[in-house]
């Protein structure tokens, strides 16, 4: 079975450790905060300016100043810090934050990453992904294996414009864990019950499978 | 004698001078922190063909997405549009400009240009659309593209507090690009929800001292939230 949504951000939650400071873009990457394991803190960088985010805020805490960058309302968690946006992406750019969690609509075996324009239909804009990916080293892109039609979004060449060059080293797909080294997927772990043939007929970017592929566990 | 008492007594004074053709630079992270009776009174002037740098365009209802109803900007340096149907229309049918800029490049090009520097290398962007007709140069094995200051004609601002000096107090994540926007106008408006007076506020609790502030103005506030998430 492919992860729903929710198996998806538990098992990038698994990869959190005790703390870290986080960068979790909108959608997939946001459910990620309610999987935080038993026993670890972690601290939830918001591009906006906010470094200790808490949760969606009661009726009563709603304020029109205090949002994430999904541009919804939130709380702060103990021990937040309010900063501008160029403060905010120092942390970024310059290294600071340990992981970055985001989504995308393609990625291909150099690391590169498409995620932020479909030219002549989606013009939404980078926001600020771009700088995420240039600036994270350990980054964790979070998609569906395939579109609905079936057709690979893990490519020998990305497609679409670029939102970064040589930068993804992690995919966690609804199929399939896989690193990206040496211009080649490599597959780490399977979503339960999927085969690693399933896996291999989806995947359009040239694929190392090893001998024995272990199931994800929940 | 005005002295350093920045304060003006309508918003029509706050936005004098403004002229079409001109550059503004607006604080705010979508309608969050967003100078919107400063915005208003653009629209009110109605100045046209504006180039606007900011992180959004508003909605299609609010904020700096106002000023699309008139067609009142030709050219838009933002990071996410995402919010506002308008804006699509009019840059699908060539009527607006549209520079997609990464959000922390567009941070730092305020940064830069209110701080006198007039262009920076980030790896942000490097070998994607964004790099295209950009100088590269390779910095200890990496590769970084050049980027280039912005400054206004005028600067919009939204501040929580001022004193009549305008150094300004920001609020929660309503900061976002406020305080950068402000060093980067050659004039630089600002609208607060309350004024006091020089010596009431604590040096220490200063984020933008006054010496960027032009003009200074009191407001009354819609505060018009996007996306309204509450837990039960």
């Amino acid at each position: 079975m492919a992860l729903s949504r929710e198996q998806l951000a538990q098992r990038v939650a698994q990869e959190l450790q005790d703390g870290y400071y986080v960068n979790l873009g909108i959608g997939i990457p946001t459910l990620v905060a309610n999987y935080v394991p038993a026993g670890i803190e972690v601290m939830l960088q918001s591009e906006n300016g906010l470094l200790g985010m808490g949760p969606f805020p009661t009726e009563a805490e709603v304020d029109a100043d205090l949002i994430n960058a999904g541009k919804q309302t939130v709380t702060m968690a103990k021990g937040a810090s309010l900063f501008d946006s160029a403060e905010s992406f120092a942390m970024i750019r310059g290294g600071h934050v340990d992981l970055t969690v985001l989504g995308a609509f393609e990625v291909d075996v150099n690391g590169n990453i498409a995620s932020y324009m479909i030219p002549g239909k989606l013009i939404k804009g980078m926001g600020g992904a771009m700088d995420l990916v240039a600036g994270a080293d350990n980054i964790i892109v979070t998609m569906t294996h395939a579109s609905k039609h079936g057709d690979s979004k893990l490519l020998s060449n990305c497609t679409l414009p670029l939102t970064g060059k040589g930068c993804i080293k992690k995919v966690l797909t609804d199929l399939a864990f896989i690193e990206i080294k040496d211009g080649k997927f490599h597959l780490l772990e399977r979503a339960p019950g999927v085969s690693v043939e399933e896996i291999a007929k989806l995947t359009a970017g040239e694929l190392v499978i090893p001998s024995h592929v272990s199931e994800m566990k929940f | 004698m005005a002295g350093f008492n920045k304060v003006v007594d309508s918003y029509e004074a706050a936005m004098a001078g403004l002229e079409d053709n001109m550059t503004i630079i607006a604080g705010g992270f979508g309608l969050s922190g967003n100078p919107e009776n400063l915005i208003k009174e653009i629209k009110r002037k109605g100045t046209k063909g504006l180039t606007v740098i900011s992180n959004n365009c508003g909605t299609t209802e609010h904020g700096l997405g106002i000023l699309l109803f008139d067609k009142q900007i030709k050219k838009m340096v933002a990071s996410y549009v995402g919010e506002n149907a308008n804006f699509e229309t009019q840059m699908m049918s060539g009527e607006l400009e549209v520079e997609l800029t990464p959000q922390g490049t567009l941070a730092e090009k305020m940064r830069a240009g209110g701080a006198g520097i007039p262009a920076f290398f980030t790896a942000t962007g490097y070998g994607t659309p964004v790099a295209e007709g950009k100088e590269v140069r390779e910095f200890n094995g990496r590769n970084y593209i050049l980027e280039e200051a912005v400054t206004g004609d005028f600067a919009i601002v939204k501040a929580w507090k001022a004193d009549t000096f305008g150094n300004l107090v920001f609020r929660k994540t309503a900061r976002n690009f406020n305080p950068l926007a402000a060093t980067a106008g050659k004039i630089t408006v600002v609208e607060v929800e309350e004024i006091v007076e020089p010596g009431e506020l604590d040096p220490d609790e200063i984020h933008t001292p006054g010496i960027y502030v032009n003009r200074l103005i009191k407001g009354t506030f819609e505060k018009i939230i996007e996306q309204r998430t509450v837990r039960s």
